[in-house]
């Protein structure tokens, strides 16, 4: 997936001047065609993402487009500041490439665990907030990137993720996707949280819960427009992320579910991260698990909550 | 290397020149916002008065009608509390009319407490945040590059606000460019909000630690027009490399019974009375 986030920003540079790309102090021959191409556009700076985001600023108000790219815990909490008063205050046009969202650097612990980083940058006005699903939806989203008049954070995936999106769906930013009909389930979700959310819906079809599965892959702007079509007869509402629960997608549905419906709204179910800093190492797929965040867990909790209805 | 090697003292400067009726002038437009206001860091905006006049005067290529202009030189007041300074320079210059200094704070004005870009002419970048301008700057003096433009970038930062690490990365970043476009301007009041910087956070051999980043620097009275002048005509000093000013001058210049009291720093909820003194100190 970075590769071809990347990919894509290089061939933004190809067609626009005014796209420049940043990294701080990113692997050895990291972007090298770029650089190549483009000296005067390439910038690789030293760990010091403060003031990346700042020159990142500068560059914007004199009329280029920058691109940065590093891990997401160091664009988020590291430049926080940066990014909110530099960036989204001034209302520029910069693009955070954020590497590693989420928990795909699990062994290497909670420093780089990118588990708040939506909630915080959807605090921020004026910034976008993506996270695409798959490689092909990256690729998509990066050509959609260079006129959004604003800021804009790109939360990355690990890379080799099964890919469920697809070509004829298009891609705008702040238009979520369907890709799977609801029937008395829903599920909305994010990032790689998606395909295992069309794996949960696939055995609960086994079992004769026909459940949907809508790839909100902008958590700001959301499209409420199609949350609130999509929840229209569902009876359970099932938000699945890879964040902490707190103002991250399921946060925003219940807004969105609270603010549009109200008292009639169907029962909503978030599933994320808890309140914590992951404490185990080992892998992406391991942190999952122990969040309850695996297909298999996903599916149960529904027939979980379905059998509780019932009962 | 050993503390014997290094300038511990600031290069003595000589006393500075009395003030001109100009920056008087200004000075008064200072007191007058306050008055309206009822608050401000006026002591933070006196001390850098020079140095901003001396931007716009003397120095920077600008057009008030057109603030932006493309080629324009740009000045960055990273120590955005010094507003009341920048906004008095900007507004005797045409950037805004100057009744818009006696709207200062209020709800509907564009001047408040910090500058902010986009809403006052002339303004460079929304600052008040401390650490901030540098960095900016930076952007903007590799975008004239990329532009083939030959605009230089000024950022006038505090004493007190180079403890903020954001500043020594952009020094850092800012010689690792060769970027000889840009230029600081140390205003080296030697107090911050709580007291004196060698109290605080000693920044002592400051002309050496922004040598040693990389920077040309040398030390100048930031009250003395003359010397100021001499230092900014001939930027940069050194070609490939940034230059660093320290502008020795003093928080509340003009106003005798204000100058080097940390007490002034930041006033709300000032009194008839002391805007009357205020103005009495600056009568010649």
């Amino acid at each position: 997936m970075r590769r071809v986030a990347m990919n894509g920003v290089f061939e933004l540079a190809k067609r626009d001047e005014r796209v420049v790309f940043i990294g701080s102090d990113l692997g050895a021959g990291t972007m090298a065609e770029f650089r190549e191409e483009f000296p005067d556009r390439f910038f690789m700076e030293g760990v010091a993402e403060a003031n990346i985001i700042g020159m990142a600023a500068g560059l914007a108000m004199d009329g280029m487009i920058p691109y940065i790219n590093t891990i997401a815990t160091f664009l988020t909490r590291r430049s926080y500041e940066q990014v909110a008063v530099d960036l989204c205050l001034h209302n520029l046009p910069v693009r955070l490439i954020a590497t590693g969202g989420g928990m795909v650097y699990a062994p290497l612990g909670p420093t780089h665990l990118a588990t708040e980083d939506m909630a915080i940058m959807r605090a921020l006005p004026n910034m976008t907030v993506v996270a695409p699903t798959d490689a092909p939806e990256a690729g998509r989203l990066m050509e959609a990137t260079l006129d959004v008049p604003g800021p804009v954070y790109i939360r990355l995936a690990k890379g080799g993720d099964p890919v469920v999106s697809r070509d004829e769906d298009g891609f705008e930013i702040g238009k979520a996707i369907s890709l799977a009909e609801p029937g008395e389930v829903l599920f909305i979700s994010i990032g790689v949280m998606v395909h295992r959310c069309l794996n949960a819906a696939q055995t609960l079809a086994d079992q004769g819960i026909k459940a949907g599965v809508l790839n909100v892959h902008t958590l700001k702007p959301l499209d409420e427009e199609s949350i609130l079509a999509q929840v229209r007869g569902a009876r359970l509402v099932v938000t699945v992320e890879e964040h902490t629960l707190m103002g991250g997608l399921g946060s925003a549905v219940a807004d969105t579910l609270v603010r549009h419906i109200g008292p009639g709204m169907p029962q909503l179910v978030t599933l994320g991260i808890p309140d914590v800093f992951p404490e185990k190492y080992g892998s992406q797929d391991d942190l999952l698990e122990l969040y309850g965040l695996q297909p298999h867990q996903i599916a149960d909790a529904v027939t979980k909550t379905l059998g509780q209805n019932a009962a | 290397m050993s503390t014997a090697q290094l300038s511990v003292n600031p290069v003595p400067v000589a006393v500075s020149p009395p003030l001109d009726e100009r920056s008087l002038h200004l000075r008064r437009s200072c007191v007058a916002a306050m008055e309206s206001a009822g608050r401000g860091h006026l002591s933070s905006a006196l001390s850098l008065i020079e140095l901003v006049r001396v931007l716009y005067d003397d120095v920077m290529r600008f057009r008030p009608t057109e603030p932006r202009w493309a080629d324009r030189d740009r000045c960055i007041l990273s120590k955005g509390h010094g507003c009341l300074g920048l906004f008095a320079v900007l507004a005797d210059k045409g950037f805004f009319p100057e009744s818009e200094m006696l709207t200062y704070c209020g709800r509907d004005s564009m001047l408040g407490g910090h500058p902010e870009w986009g809403k006052v002419p002339g303004v460079e970048a929304s600052t008040g945040a401390l650490g901030h301008g540098l960095a900016i700057g930076i952007g903007m003096a590799h975008a004239a590059r990329i532009q083939g433009r030959d605009s230089r970038v000024f950022v006038i930062t505090g004493d007190g606000e180079i403890n903020e690490g954001s500043i020594w990365e952009g020094a850092m970043a800012a010689s690792q460019h060769g970027l000889d476009n840009l230029t600081v301007l140390v205003d080296r009041n030697k107090l911050q909000s709580y007291g004196s910087t060698s109290e605080v956070q000693d920044l002592e051999p400051l002309a050496d630690k922004w040598r040693s980043f990389g920077f040309y620097c040398e030390d100048v009275d930031g009250h003395d027009m003359d010397d100021l002048r001499q230092a900014l005509g001939a930027v940069p000093r050194e070609p490939g490399k940034p230059t660093a000013l320290i502008c020795h001058t003093v928080k509340g210049k003009g106003i005798a019974h204000i100058e080097h009291d940390a007490t002034w720093h930041h006033k709300s909820r000032i009194s008839e009375d002391e805007v009357a003194a205020l103005y009495k100190a600056l009568e010649q």
